[in-house]
């Protein structure tokens, strides 16, 4: 490693540093002052360095010491990452709480990987074996998951030795040739992407279990999608749910600027929840990070990397992995504070003119890829983005709608009607729907496709004759037309809304979305053929079994009670002689 | 001692430069010795080798080039005592009420450090504040930052006053504070709240910080920080639960922009400094809860929108920060309906945490959300209607358009001694759905409708 630096400091300005006396890198850690608060260099000016401090500067002096640490930002990766719960550097809070009480004080530090715990590690190379990097160098079973121990980027050789046991991440587990040690533990610079074989095609949807969304608006596996919406919208609720109930093996939360108490909700929720699939705590896959909005900014803007930066390791032992970046326009904002701080030419609104760049390295980084421990492992990325008053044309959102290929259009106008998700189905888009057609025919139902576009384009329907309405009121239309309304309000509520806080309703397997849509379909196929037979739609809106459609879905015993109403409803509308 | 420097070399606005200087601590508090005798005290802003940036609370007026720079080697800091109740002190921590001095149990930095996310506890006790459209609909917990978005000639101070008398948290028997800090109101409006204070009884349990409008406005940046203080020290180690109103945050806002502009930085939206919102969130996230402590902070910011724009910097902002916001309608104020509180606007983030079964009712998420539905499908039948007439509705819509009057003028409308339990208020919820057809209340499970609904049940 380089050899540790010292200099002194010239110039404090808030969390804006100038030493003298070192010559880091761009980008190096430095630790600056007594108190060794945790910087990161951002300008090389001269001879003077500047740095961005994460933490609070107050009481710091020009003339106290600076250490350049000779090493970038970067994270621990290796067993124990999962279950934990970071700031926005890796540093772990309940640790932090435990040493220090319950404010987070200035100056300290706490390794991101347990030093003590062992892992139970079986090898899966032996004596003699060709490694590189990305090799499975063997498992460790953690949280609900097999962590697999990957080879070093930098590793490479035949193993000398390599032994089984009871490990902490510091211990040597083997030996290359060349006496390189292998452990259980690696690091990472944060800023930069880790390599992968190859991309391709995401073409299997990420499955939420949120009817709007799966069937809607899908978003693929190793895809990026953007939820907008002013605050208030529901935003955080949506991506909660969605780090909740997607089917990808690791969640990795990443609460960047967001509401202390909102984020309680996730670190108290997130430890209750059962993983659907194997009962066990659904933290066992998670990793949680938290940087509230009066946490150091400099740790706010670093928080997206730590991010991702954990997603790739996992993505590279082949898992698929979702990541929640709530919100992107907070970290956004921690770039346009900090670039203003260092008195840069503000681009668009203030933001720093590389907000574009950033970002979309940042959504580059996600994607289904082939990894160098042989397997397929994929990122998909959903990012949260707050546009100030609501506006959409603002920098941030309109940068980020250049990347992403879906946009879940989360709308005010429906939160006011107590309409959930809240989610419009006229603005929102997907990309990835033609692509994933051929999956869904396979894996759902022949029809998936004709049900969605079917869907699709009465709600579309609706929104034309809407306009009518507000103009002459609905009874002026043709039977046949206020029946469109009708079925496409019992889109709305009945699919559309969906309960986050009902035991049943909060999620919905795909042959259940497909199944409950269909029925919506049949009624109106019985219903439109009523009305060519001049039964008036006050008695076919009055049916039974259209009220039932609409409360089956709180029901434990929904599916048999679809089949049960969907029997009944044939029934009904051959009493009314169709 | 600090020892005294008369090498000012340049005074700009509310910064005060001064050269060859030891080395000084950034955010350090500053004394300046005026020729006429009076001391001025400030902040360092930025420090150097070659020069000193100071900030002076009370304005530079009357300092020269020979006044006397003192740095006293500490950050600001807040005198605390539990003696602080049932006092009146000014913006800058100093006694007005011609009371005793405050003698200290301790002296707290006034810049809080972040609460770990770690330690927070889960805001989810209800705080019953007896008005229907917040308690029903847009439901408060404890530890919770809600503001009032209001504008200028909206009762938004009626309605901060009476969530002040009126909140409890049902069957609590804890202690209770309000910590109250006004900046640049003006002092007629710091009457209004003095005498209902003193009318109630309330002064008592309150600490009360008055930066007025003729008060130095670099003083506003320190008045919150010291309330916020003071609530953690009555909140955290004295395990009270303390309600903190702060007000007016605009006039905050506006002294952060005046030092931003002294300070000569690039300004972001509307001349506002780019770090507006990371000093908005250092206020509002001080509100909370702590594992395995008693108290709990719960913060009531109050700001007026400039020309009730709710895009302004200032409350979209503080729309980010806090859990929601309560929002002061000009449509209802001129019905003469009070509270104005525009339900469809406002919202409660952590409503849902803080209702249901133990905590209000079983049935309240369903009865908010039909009553949100309902008058939201009422309202916007009114557009209808101005079209339209009355005469071209549906029976249907006809029930929802009268629905949508009903409710404002029974649920929104009460008196500002009114204090509604939670039961009266989802009553009168279920008795203004009854008014709707039973078939078109979708988003209530239908156990509740049988148990609740006024006719439903009789059968």
């Amino acid at each position: 490693m380089a050899t540790k630096e010292t200099g002194r400091i010239s110039r404090v300005a808030g969390p804006v540093v100038t030493a003298e006396g070192i010559s880091p890198r761009m980008y190096d850690v430095v630790l600056v002052g007594e108190l060794k608060l945790m910087g990161e260099v951002i300008k090389l000016v001269g001879k003077k360095t500047v740095i961005q401090v994460y933490e609070d500067t107050s009481g710091i002096r020009p003339g106290e010491v600076v250490v350049d640490t000779g090493a970038p930002l970067q994270v621990e990766l290796g067993p124990g990452l999962l279950s934990s719960v970071y700031d926005g550097v890796q540093r772990p809070l309940p640790v932090l709480r435990e040493t220090q009480g319950d404010f987070v004080s200035r100056g300290i530090t706490a390794p991101g990987l347990d030093r003590k715990k062992k892992w139970e590690f079986t090898p899966l190379v032996k004596k003699g074996d060709e490694v590189g990097r990305g090799t499975i160098l063997g498992e460790v079973p953690e949280g609900n998951i097999i962590h697999r121990v990957l080879a070093p980027n930098d590793a490479k050789g035949k193993i000398k030795s390599i032994s089984s046991g009871d490990f902490t991440v510091e211990d040597v587990i083997g030996q290359l040739d060349s006496g390189y040690e292998l452990k259980l533990m690696q690091k990472w610079p944060v800023r930069q992407a880790r390599p992968y074989v190859e991309k391709l095609m995401p073409d299997i949807p990420l499955v939420t279990g949120q009817r709007v969304l799966d069937m809607l608006f899908p978003l693929a596996k190793g895809g990026t999608a953007a939820i907008p919406g002013g605050f208030g919208t529901g935003k955080t609720v949506t991506s909660q749910q969605l780090s909740k109930w997607s089917d990808a093996q690791i969640v990795i939360y990443v609460g960047c600027g967001e509401r202390g108490n909102e984020m309680t909700e996730v670190l108290t929720t997130f430890p209750e929840l059962e993983d659907p699939k194997t009962g066990k705590p659904l933290m066992g896959r998670t990793v949680l990070i938290a940087n509230t909005s009066n946490m150091p900014v400099a740790a706010r803007e670093a928080s997206v990397y730590t991010g991702i930066t954990i997603a790739e390791y996992y993505r590279d032992m082949g898992y698929d992995v979702s990541l929640m970046a709530d919100s992107t326009s907070r970290w956004a904002e921690a770039m346009r504070e900090i670039s203003s701080r260092l008195e840069e030419m503000p681009g668009e609104e203030g933001y720093p003119a590389y907000l574009a760049a950033r970002l979309s390295e940042f959504y580059e980084r996600c994607g289904r890829v082939k990894v160098f421990s042989g397997g397929i492992g994929s990122i998909s990325v959903i990012g949260a983005v707050s546009p100030s008053g609501g506006d959409f044309s603002e920098p941030v959102t309109q940068n980020t709608l250049r990347i992403v290929k879906v946009f879940w259009a989360l709308d005010s106008k429906l939160r006011e009607r107590r309409h959930f998700p809240a989610i419009n189905w006229l603005t929102s888009y997907s990309l990835y729907s033609p692509i994933l057609e051929d999956w869904y025919r396979k894996n759902v139902a022949e029809d998936w496709n004709q049900v969605r576009l079917w869907a699709m384009e009465t709600l579309q329907k609706e929104s034309e004759l809407q306009e009518i309405v507000q103009l002459v009121g609905s009874d002026a239309l043709p039977e046949e037309q206020r029946l469109t309304l009708d079925v496409a309000r019992m889109i709305r509520e009945f699919f559309l809304q969906q309960s986050a806080y009902h035991a049943v309703d909060t999620y919905s397997p795909l042959k259940r979305q497909y199944e409950y849509m269909s029925a919506i379909k049949r009624f109106s196929e019985l219903a439109k053929k009523a009305i060519s037979l001049e039964v008036p739609l006050e008695r076919i809106s009055s049916l039974q079994s259209r009220t039932d459609l609409g409360k089956l879905k709180f029901e434990e015993t929904m599916d048999a009670d679809l089949k049960k109403v969907a029997a009944e409803m044939d029934k009904q509308f051959a009493s009314l002689g169709a | 001692m600090a020892k005294e420097y008369h090498t000012i070399n340049q005074i700009a606005g509310p910064l005060v430069f001064v050269e060859k200087t030891e080395p000084i601590g950034y955010g350090e508090l500053v004394q300046i010795a005026l020729p006429d005798g009076s001391t001025k005290r400030g902040q360092v802003l930025d420090t150097s080798d070659e020069v000193v940036v100071i900030q002076v609370f009370e304005g530079t007026g009357g300092i020269d080039r020979s006044s006397g720079v003192k740095f006293l080697g500490e950050t600001v800091k807040m005198p605390v005592a539990k003696d602080m109740l049932g006092r009146i002190l000014n913006g800058s921590g100093d006694p007005l009420d011609n009371g005793p001095p405050i003698i200290p149990e301790k002296r707290l930095e006034i810049i809080g450090a972040a609460i770990n996310p770690w330690a927070r506890d889960n805001p989810q006790e209800f705080i019953q504040t007896g008005i229907s459209s917040i308690d029903g609909m847009n439901t408060l917990v404890r530890g919770q930052k809600l503001p009032i978005f209001s504008g200028a000639g909206l009762p938004h101070n009626d309605i901060a006053l009476q969530i002040a008398r009126q909140a409890k948290v049902l069957g609590g028997k804890e202690e209770f504070a309000v910590v109250f800090a006004a900046m640049g109101i003006t002092s007629e409006e710091a009457q209004y709240f003095m005498k209902d204070f003193e009318r109630t009884g309330a002064l008592k349990r309150a600490v009360v910080f008055l930066n007025l409008a003729d008060d130095p406005a670099i003083e506003r940046l320190l008045t919150p920080r010291l309330a916020l203080t003071t609530a953690e020290y009555l909140a955290f180690d004295l395990g009270m639960h303390v309600l903190v109103i702060l007000t007016d945050i605009t006039n905050y806002s506006e002294a952060l922009r005046q030092i931003g502009a002294a300070r000569e930085e690039v300004p972001a939206r509307r001349g506002y400094p780019g770090y507006m919102y990371t000093d908005l969130a250092s206020m509002y996230e001080r509100a909370g809860r702590i594992k395995g402590k008693k108290g709990s902070i719960t913060q009531f910011p109050i700001l007026s929108m400039p020309g009730d724009d709710i895009t302004h910097p200032i409350p979209d902002l503080t729309g980010y920060i806090t859990e929601g916001q309560i929002v002061a309608s000009r449509d209802l104020h001129r019905k003469g309906i009070f509270p104005p509180i525009a339900v469809e606007r406002s919202l409660s983030r952590l409503m849902g945490q803080g209702i249901g079964p133990g905590r209000t009712r079983e049935d309240h998420r369903a009865v908010s959300d039909q009553l949100y539905a309902a008058y939201a499908e009422g309202r916007d039948l009114r557009g209808l209607v101005a079209i339209v007439g009355k005469e071209a509705l549906s029976d249907r819509d006809r029930k929802f358009l009268d629905f949508a009057d009903a409710f404002e003028d029974r649920f929104t409308r009460q008196g500002k001694d009114e204090d509604r339990t939670i039961e009266q208020t989802l009553d009168l919820g279920w008795e203004l759905l009854s008014m709707l057809p039973t078939d078109s209340l979708t988003k209530i499970d239908r156990k509740f409708i049988e148990k609740y609904h006024p006719t439903v049940k009789k059968k």
